[in-house]
């Protein structure tokens, strides 16, 4: 009993780093189309974000409230990695729209720069950077409308985007100077340390288990909660819901498609940057953090089902749950007694890597029987 | 009118054909040996970009994992070299086996002892796995970003094998090949090097020709005819399956050559040749010289690479940025690649936008009439 809850509660551990990974581009790819292979950057740049946050939370000012830097961070994170992932849908992926394959290589590009911008670029010059990027493309919206309306609007919005840029070289400046690890550039890896009513241990029927992998799941759990309430509850979410069935139909309805695609692909990345905070809690963040999740998001979206959130959900626990059971060996404490070339299998598979070679090979046997996934999309196209 | 279809004179396709050959011939006199072995590395890389264009440019399949077939091969490669320089080792079997306690060779290392069987091995086996794979993936209809993401998924499968079989194959520390011996020679040497890199020309332009007999007639029409409508394809009565197969699989053998060429002159296979940026570099090769243009997956891997150690034996951080931005640029501003441009109307329009008008090409009297009608 105490040995399942443990194997259970690892498995959704590990299950829900995956699916608050996936859930961002399970959002871009199932609804947009777009295989957008920046994603782990932009998580990436969300654990970027903690460090920074961190950072700045033991500043004398904000000494005080460190112990809340990590709720404060998450929704950093997602605005930063939000604002990037809009900037990139407004200059290269919008040309790209209904040519996945050529989004797949731009967004590969995408990634390999933003890996090399946190190698070589001071993180509080980027910080000022994004800061100056998200004041440049939202201050212009947030005109009264006889402004936006009026012939010399684009002197106004120029004029933001100089306000913009001079807070932004001012902020990272003053980053710069108050906070010295940030004013360097550097290729090594940082870490992000929990505050201490993160640390140690909870019991639960006699098991311990640890309080980062409860928040992770606390984390995804809200998420999954607050992206579903948005889907079929507001507006916007049953707007994004009607272009996804048919675009066409709902630009002549009046559906705004464009707005619609930026606000899908800002949520998405958004959560990309919460997926960022998530993973800095388990390990140290370097640039290649995000790299070594984005395979594993893509067979979660595969195996799940595109555009459909449950096949997500399940896809990502039943994955974590597997992995969980394969890498630690576990059928074996469970059946101590099975023959022997049984159990020589096993213990062969028994290792991270390895329990992903299986894993990986599961699903490619699974999808001979189900191609599209648990929850295949319904329709009579003969291309999907 | 693309320049492809100009017909050349004779005399100008022989001379340019002596002097190409007399380059090659030359080239290890002239070429210092470090520059000599670069350039015969990124000539043996420019067979597996041939395949990338095989099967990406002319067939619509984007394979990210291209890196398993290459690999595949260098591991052939490198494990014949490696038991046939076993002798003066304990137990007769390759050195590093010792550091992990092994004394009898895995099963599947014994085939490799013949000379015979590796050189069919060498493209056989990566043409046989990247079969089974594209087979199963084909078979389910599963195509475009969806094949792409399985590739990507199996290439991380065979990496983790690889990296994590230290006993069978020694993991991440990858088979060394250069202080091997082949024929009585270290394979490491300058003169065996010379004549690898002998080989790989003349392997790259046989390659070449392969590939342009593959794509010619009736079954490189149905590979483009997949490419752009796949449905048409299979409604007119073909089987795509079979068609992608078969090409996937060529793509395969021709990666595994390459890798072993790649391995013979790089001194080493390491799983390192199975991560995931270097099966999508593959791509991009082929992308910037230009797609289903054979020549241009070639000049495209030779001359990305060849830019690539000289900008990061200058500059080591800034290779990322321009690779980054090669990847934008190339599917945003140039489609077609750099060849494809120049063979469609690329130049002409940019001098066009210059001011400089283009000439009409017909003739005076026949402009009145249906122009489009009289250039076809």
């Amino acid at each position: 009993m105490e040995l399942l809850l443990d194997s259970l509660f690892n498995g959704v551990a590990i299950g829900s780093v995956l699916l608050v990974a996936a859930l961002g581009l399970a959002i871009v790819f199932g609804l947009m189309g777009v295989i957008n292979l920046a994603h782990g950057e932009l998580m990436m740049l969300g654990a970027y974000t903690t460090y920074v946050t961190q950072l700045i939370f033991k500043l004398p000012i904000l000494k005080p409230f460190y112990n809340s830097y990590i709720i404060v961070s998450i929704f950093l994170a997602f605005i930063v990695s939000g604002v990037v992932g809009i900037l990139l849908e407004k200059t290269i992926i919008r040309k790209l729209y209904g040519s996945p394959l050529e989004t797949l290589l731009a967004t590969w590009g995408v990634s390999l720069i933003l890996q090399q911008f946190v190698r070589s670029v001071p993180l509080a010059y980027g910080t000022g950077l994004v800061i100056s990027l998200l004041i440049g493309l939202f201050l212009p919206t947030t005109f009264p409308s006889k402004i936006k309306e009026s012939i010399n609007f684009k002197y106004f919005k120029f004029s933001s985007w100089v306000f913009a840029a001079l807070t932004g070289v001012l902020t990272g400046s003053l980053i710069s100077s108050s906070v010295s690890k940030l004013s360097r550039a550097s290729a090594r890896n940082v870490d992000v340390t929990a505050p201490s009513w993160m640390r140690g241990q909870v019991e639960i029927i006699g098991t311990a288990f640890p309080k980062t992998r409860l928040m992770i799941i606390v984390i995804t759990l809200i998420s999954v909660i607050a992206i579903t309430l948005f889907l079929n509850q507001s507006a916007w979410g049953m707007r994004i819901r009607a272009v996804t069935q048919n675009r066409q139909m709902s630009d002549c309805l009046g559906i705004s498609t464009e707005k619609v695609d930026i606000i899908t692909f800002g949520i998405g990345s958004g959560l990309a940057g919460v997926a960022g905070v998530a993973v800095s809690l388990l390990g140290s963040v370097g640039p290649n953090v995000g790299g070594n999740y984005i395979v594993g998001c893509f067979m979660v979206v595969v195996l799940g089902g595109v555009g459909n959130l449950l096949g997500t959900v399940l896809a990502s626990f039943g994955i974590g749950i597997m992995t969980d059971l394969i890498g630690a060996g576990r059928l074996l404490s469970i059946w101590p007694d099975m023959p022997l070339p049984l159990s020589n299998t096993i213990n062969f598979f028994a290792t991270t890597s390895m329990a992903r070679v299986m894993i990986f090979a599961l699903i490619v046997i699974f999808l001979q029987f189900k191609p599209t996934g648990l929850f295949p999309q319904k329709g009579r196209m003969v291309e999907n | 009118m693309s320049l492809s279809k100009i017909k050349f004179d004779k005399k100008i396709v022989l001379s340019f054909w002596i002097i190409l050959i007399a380059l090659i011939i030359a080239a290890p006199t002239i070429l210092p040996v470090f520059r000599l072995n670069l350039l015969g590395r990124y000539l043996s890389l420019s067979i597996v970009a041939l395949g990338v264009d095989l099967i990406w440019g002319y067939t619509g399949l984007l394979s990210l994992g291209q890196g398993i077939f290459f690999a595949l091969g260098g591991y052939c490669a490198a494990m014949y070299l490696q038991i046939t320089s076993s002798s003066e080792f304990p137990n007769n079997i390759p050195e590093f086996f010792a550091l992990y306690g092994v004394e009898k060779l895995p099963f599947f290392w014994e085939p490799f002892r013949s000379p015979v069987f590796t050189f069919f091995a060498i493209w056989i086996i990566p043409a046989l796995v990247a079969g089974l794979i594209g087979f199963l993936v084909f078979r389910n209809r599963i195509k475009g970003v969806y094949f792409s993401i399985l590739t990507q998924a199996s290439l991380l499968v065979f990496f983790n094998f690889f990296n994590g079989q230290q006993k069978l194959i020694n993991g991440t520390n990858g088979l060394k090949t250069d202080v091997t011996q082949l024929f009585g020679q270290m394979v490491g040497s300058e003169s065996m090097q010379r004549i690898f890199f002998w080989i790989t020309a003349i392997l790259v332009i046989a390659a070449w020709f392969f590939a342009k007999w593959v794509v010619k007639g009736r079954f490189g029409n149905i590979l483009i005819g997949i490419r752009d409508d796949e449905p048409r394809v299979r409604f007119t009565g073909y089987n795509p399956v079979i068609f992608k197969t078969i090409i996937f699989s060529i793509a395969g053998g021709l990666a595994g050559i390459s890798g072993a060429l790649y391995t013979v002159q790089s001194g080493i296979v390491s799983p390192q040749f199975m991560t995931v940026p270097f099966s999508i570099e593959m791509v991009i090769w082929v992308a910037v010289g230009g797609r289903a243009t054979l020549l241009g997956a070639i000049l495209g891997a030779v001359f990305i690479n060849y830019a690539k150690s000289l900008v990061s034996e200058a500059l080591p951080a800034s290779w990322m940025f321009i690779q980054g931005g090669l990847f934008i640029l190339v599917v945003t501003a140039l489609p077609e690649g750099v060849l494809g441009w120049i063979q469609g109307d690329g130049p002409r329009n940019l001098l066009q936008r210059f001011g400089l008008k283009r000439k009409i090409e017909t003739y005076p009297s026949l402009e009145v009439n249906n122009k489009e009608g009289n250039n076809e």
